[in-house]
């Protein structure tokens, strides 16, 4: 099969070379406080709920979201800090040992840090990385909580895409699980989390 | 100036007015307009049906018979746009470059006759006169291979008592399409009724655009249906006097 | 049972029975001026829009000129983290090895991402033979397969089927091959979603294997990307054992980087979003956070043919975005059945004859011609495909095709193709065979017989031999061959050392 493809493309000498000067915008003109105003701007348009809170108040404010989805239970990566869980009243389930299907079919609620989020876009991304852990996580449990630490927000796609490693296995978000296939008109929830909560946690002069 | 018009097969056939309405106004404008009259179909619909052989013949025969004008004007932006960029492409095709890069001259020197106006000559108000309700079709060559989007109706905006009207989703094809109308017919009339319906709404008395060919499927339609809607060329609405409040 | 294209009717009379038909035109207008405002919307918003175009046809010109190389380049890191690579020159050695390789596992079902890819190979139909249940999980596609129907749009392939109709084949299908639509279902569109996802979270907690495409595939990672909107993706690719991907070489990148560019164009031309819901990025296989075998199947299947030509290569920079189908007159008028294959609009009258290059049927030859060369898609392609300047050219070829012998033409006729080329005159550096490219000294004896039969033949691109199916280098392990089942002791995919 190559040496059809080869052969279609003749010798080398006449092959374009891939430029390096990139036209596009590479980089946003954003400030901190400007980014972060835009992701949740953003994230509310998907029909995300988005709440701030600042370092200290984390555990405090992940609980509220799971009161008020009636959360009894919440998965969570092996590796969060107890900062997160400390505050929790629904039981915890740490992903050690690994949870499996039927468990997290069970499960209310997961919560998950992620990599790197693109204001522009509204799109979190998740790379399985430090307190994120498995994608199964985020995907199996109906309702998903982010957390989102304001040096993680970057503005545009190719700045998110710069932060990332290739070979990680990511997931990126923007807004709950959606389908236009039913006359376009869009809907919210088919499969993967209906609910998607995001906390922005800032320093508490930030906020 | 002296410029060389090319009139066009179709309008040579069908429709005369259209292009005495264009030397009528770039002599009102001052300037020379000659006729040579060796000129022949610009072969248009032999290229795009495939038939690069002899459509290029019919190129060939362009080169030539321009070949002494510096300017060369044509009311028909899809003959236009067939001189100024199919031309080169079918010869490439063929791989002939040194055919290609002759009619790449000739089109250089070739205009659609309302771009000449606005970007040659400078010129938008050209003295007319037409107190009518006129709707503006935005033709696929015009505005897309030629690139006339404001250009076109800032022309018409400056024609005395004329009322320009826009048509809803005015950039949609009519659907003629050359040799598309014959092969899909049923579907190229589909096309044309929904823009008919469109242009109906907008109230006007008369559909004007930048191609004969366009008007004529419209017109056909729309003649079918009585709906009492004229068809102009843009250049027959910038030649007329009429009702004109200055001499 | 899984419905294929197979008229041979040309366009013009497909077209008729399509324009008659109300219901379609009413549900296709609906539909395609919603999605045309959307993407003007969020595409306006973009100030550099065009320098990203620009940047998208560059990117893809410039795989599609290495393309033999990032092929290589892709296989060796997809290997690298514990993935298989095969290679399938057309659609029925694709069909055997996926086959093959679901067979290997024992399971009866798979479940389905949705994929182009896999529709022009027709592998339902092909596994189906196998007594292999293919669920598809895409709620178009599900609404497609229960309906026992053909998709009619590249990316909302059910555009064709209003909420009416969707709630009466989820009543009376859905119960036969799984958990029933619920009592009292509307046609609302939340409850339609909701019956869909309640009829298909079991099949995805409790699948073993899974297929799927690939919107792009990264040559220096050996990545995978998967673009969705409803989470099905993601069950699929996450939940399974096993995953095997069906992609055509035309989807590879060179690079990571190129991400930031098509990750843009793509959402922002399909469902006119800023960014589709979800995306799924995985290198290998991803034991512990996902299938532990990872199958990728390369398929050719007709793109080094179109890759030979001059004009026509360009439609091989498709992302399948489907934003000119959504601009179409004609696609708008006479929906996606019109054009006989699961490439309809107008990427499908260029794609489709430059793939099937030497199969001059009615339909075929009448794709070109489907087009009144508006000119409305080139302007909206992410990748500035001059759509209309291929179906002219395809044009010519059709009429070439004509003079070329006045008698009766079959399909895969050698001299006739060798006609088309001698009166085309294609320009020349697309007429160097093999000769000249000494093979690697690792390529073992029937590859340099291969590149020896090419060079001997001396003729242009799609007349190339096509004999080996797959490379295989000596510094490479040894992967699966087909028909053995997984964790066999010489299959392994460990790195080279």
């Amino acid at each position: 099969m190559l040496s059809s493809i080869a052969t279609a493309l003749g010798d080398h000498a006449h092959r374009t070379s891939l430029s390096t000067t990139r036209e596009y915008r590479v980089e946003g003109s954003r400030g901190a406080l400007e980014r972060r105003d835009l992701l949740m701007d953003r994230l509310v348009d998907y029909r995300a709920h988005v709440v701030q809170c600042d370092n200290a108040s984390l555990s405090t404010t992940i609980n509220q979201l799971l009161l008020v989805h009636g959360s009894r239970s919440v998965a969570m990566p092996a590796d969060v800090p107890a900062t997160w869980t400390d505050s929790l009243e629904a039981h915890v389930h740490r992903d050690d040992p690994v949870l499996s299907v039927t468990d997290l079919d069970e499960i209310d609620s997961t919560v998950s840090g992620c990599a790197v989020a693109i204001a522009q876009t509204g799109t979190i991304i998740l790379d399985s990385g430090v307190h994120q852990g498995r994608r199964a996580l985020s995907l199996i449990p109906d309702h998903l909580i982010v957390v989102i630490f304001d040096e993680q927000i970057v503005e545009v796609v190719p700045e998110g895409v710069a932060r990332l490693a290739p070979d990680s296995a990511q997931t990126w978000i923007s807004g709950p699980s959606a389908t236009s296939d039913i006359e376009l008109e869009r809907i919210e929830g088919v499969h993967g989390p209906r609910t998607l909560d995001v906390i922005v946690v800032s320093s508490a002069t930030e906020l | 100036m002296r410029v060389a018009l090319f009139i066009t097969c179709v309008n040579d056939g069908l429709f005369p007015n259209t292009p005495q309405a264009v030397v009528e106004v770039l002599e009102r404008l001052g300037h020379q307009v000659v006729f040579p009259t060796q000129q022949t179909c610009c072969g248009q619909m032999h290229l795009n049906a495939g038939y690069r052989q002899e459509g290029l013949h019919l190129a060939q025969r362009f080169r030539d018979v321009f070949n002494d004008y510096d300017v060369i004007v044509s009311p028909s932006a899809s003959c236009v746009g067939t001189v100024r960029d199919l031309y080169a492409t079918s010869a490439r095709s063929l791989g002939d470059e040194v055919l290609a890069d002759d009619l790449e001259e000739v089109g250089r020197r070739t205009y659609e006759f309302s771009e000449f106006l606005t970007d040659v000559l400078h010129v938008t108000d050209v003295g007319a006169s037409f107190h009518h309700t006129v709707a503006y079709h935005p033709t696929c060559h015009s505005l897309r291979v030629l690139g006339l989007d404001e250009a076109p109706k800032e022309l018409l905006r400056h024609v005395e008592g004329l009322t320009l009207v826009e048509i809803a989703h005015e950039d949609e094809c009519c659907g003629f399409g050359g040799m598309f109308s014959i092969k899909n017919s049923d579907t190229s009339v589909a096309m044309g009724q929904d823009k008919l319906a469109h242009v109906r709404a907008t109230g006007a008395d008369v559909l004007c655009a930048l191609d004969n060919s366009c008007l004529t499927h419209i017109g056909g339609l729309a003649s079918r249906a009585r709906s009492g809607l004229a068809m102009m060329h843009v250049a027959e609405i910038l030649a007329s006097r009429e009702g004109a409040s200055h001499v | 049972m899984s419905k294929v294209f197979d008229t041979e009717l040309p366009f013009p009379t497909l077209a008729k029975t399509a324009l008659a038909d109300a219901q379609l035109r009413a549900n296709l207008a609906h539909a395609t001026t919603t999605i045309r405002d959307k993407r003007l919307k969020v595409v306006g918003e973009l100030d550099d829009w065009e320098q990203l175009r620009s940047a998208g046809a560059a990117i893809k010109d410039y795989s599609l000129d290495h393309l033999d190389e990032l092929c290589v380049e892709l296989e060796r890191n997809v290997i690298a983290h514990g993935g298989i690579v095969h290679w399938a020159r057309d659609a029925k050695e694709a069909n055997e090895i996926v086959v093959s390789l679901v067979q290997a596992t024992g399971v009866d079902s798979v479940v389905k991402v949705k994929s182009m890819a896999t529709a022009e190979i027709e592998l339902n139909v092909a596994l189906e033979q196998h007594g292999i249940t293919a669920y598809e999980t895409d709620l178009a596609e599900l609404i497609v397969q229960l309906g026992d129907d053909l998709p009619s749009h590249i990316l909302v392939p059910a555009i064709h089927k209003n909420r009416s109709q969707i709630r009466q084949i989820f009543i009376d299908e859905m119960g036969k091959s799984g958990l029933a639509a619920p009592e009292g279902l509307t046609n609302d569109p939340a409850a339609l979603a909701a019956a869909a996802r309640a009829h298909l979270r079991q099949r995805f907690l409790s699948a073993k294997v899974a297929i799927s495409g690939a919107n792009f595939v990264i040559a220096d990672t050996g990545s995978l990307v998967v673009v969705e909107s409803e989470g099905n993706g993601r069950m699929c690719l996450t939940l399974p054992e096993t995953l095997i991907s069906v992609v055509g070489i035309e989807k590879i990148l060179p690079n990571w980087q190129s991400l930031e560019v098509f990750m843009q164009l793509l959402p922002r031309s399909s469902t006119g979003e800023r960014m589709n819901p979800y995306t799924s990025i995985f290198t290998g296989a991803t034991t512990g956070n996902g299938p532990s075998n990872f199958h990728l199947v390369l398929i050719d299947n007709g793109r080094s043919s179109a890759l030979a030509e001059d004009t026509g290569r360009d439609v091989l920079r498709c992302i399948r975005c489907s934003a000119c189908l959504n601009v179409c007159p004609v696609y708008e008028r006479t929906g996606g059945h019109t054009y006989g294959n699961p490439y309809p609009g107008p990427i499908g009258a260029v794609l489709v004859p430059q793939l099937r290059r030497g199969e001059r049927t009615p339909l075929e030859n009448s794709l070109p011609y489907a087009s009144s060369l508006c000119g409305a898609c080139y302007v909206a392609c992410p990748v500035k495909i001059d759509i209309p300047k291929i179906l002219v050219r395809l044009r010519s070829e059709v009429v070439d095709a004509t003079r070329a012998s006045a008698r009766p033409r079959t399909p895969r006729d050698e001299s006739r193709r060798e006609g088309l080329f001698v009166s085309s005159a294609l320009p020349t550096r697309h007429c160097h065979g093999w000769a000249g490219r000494a093979p690697a000294a690792a390529e073992p004896a029937f590859l340099t017989a291969a590149a020896q039969q090419v060079e001997r033949g001396s003729r242009c691109a799609t007349s190339a031999g096509d004999v080996i199916s797959h490379v295989v280098r000596s510094d490479t392990p040894r992967r699966c061959r087909p028909g053995t089942r997984a964790g066999h002791s010489t299959c392994t995919a460990d790195p080279p050392p």
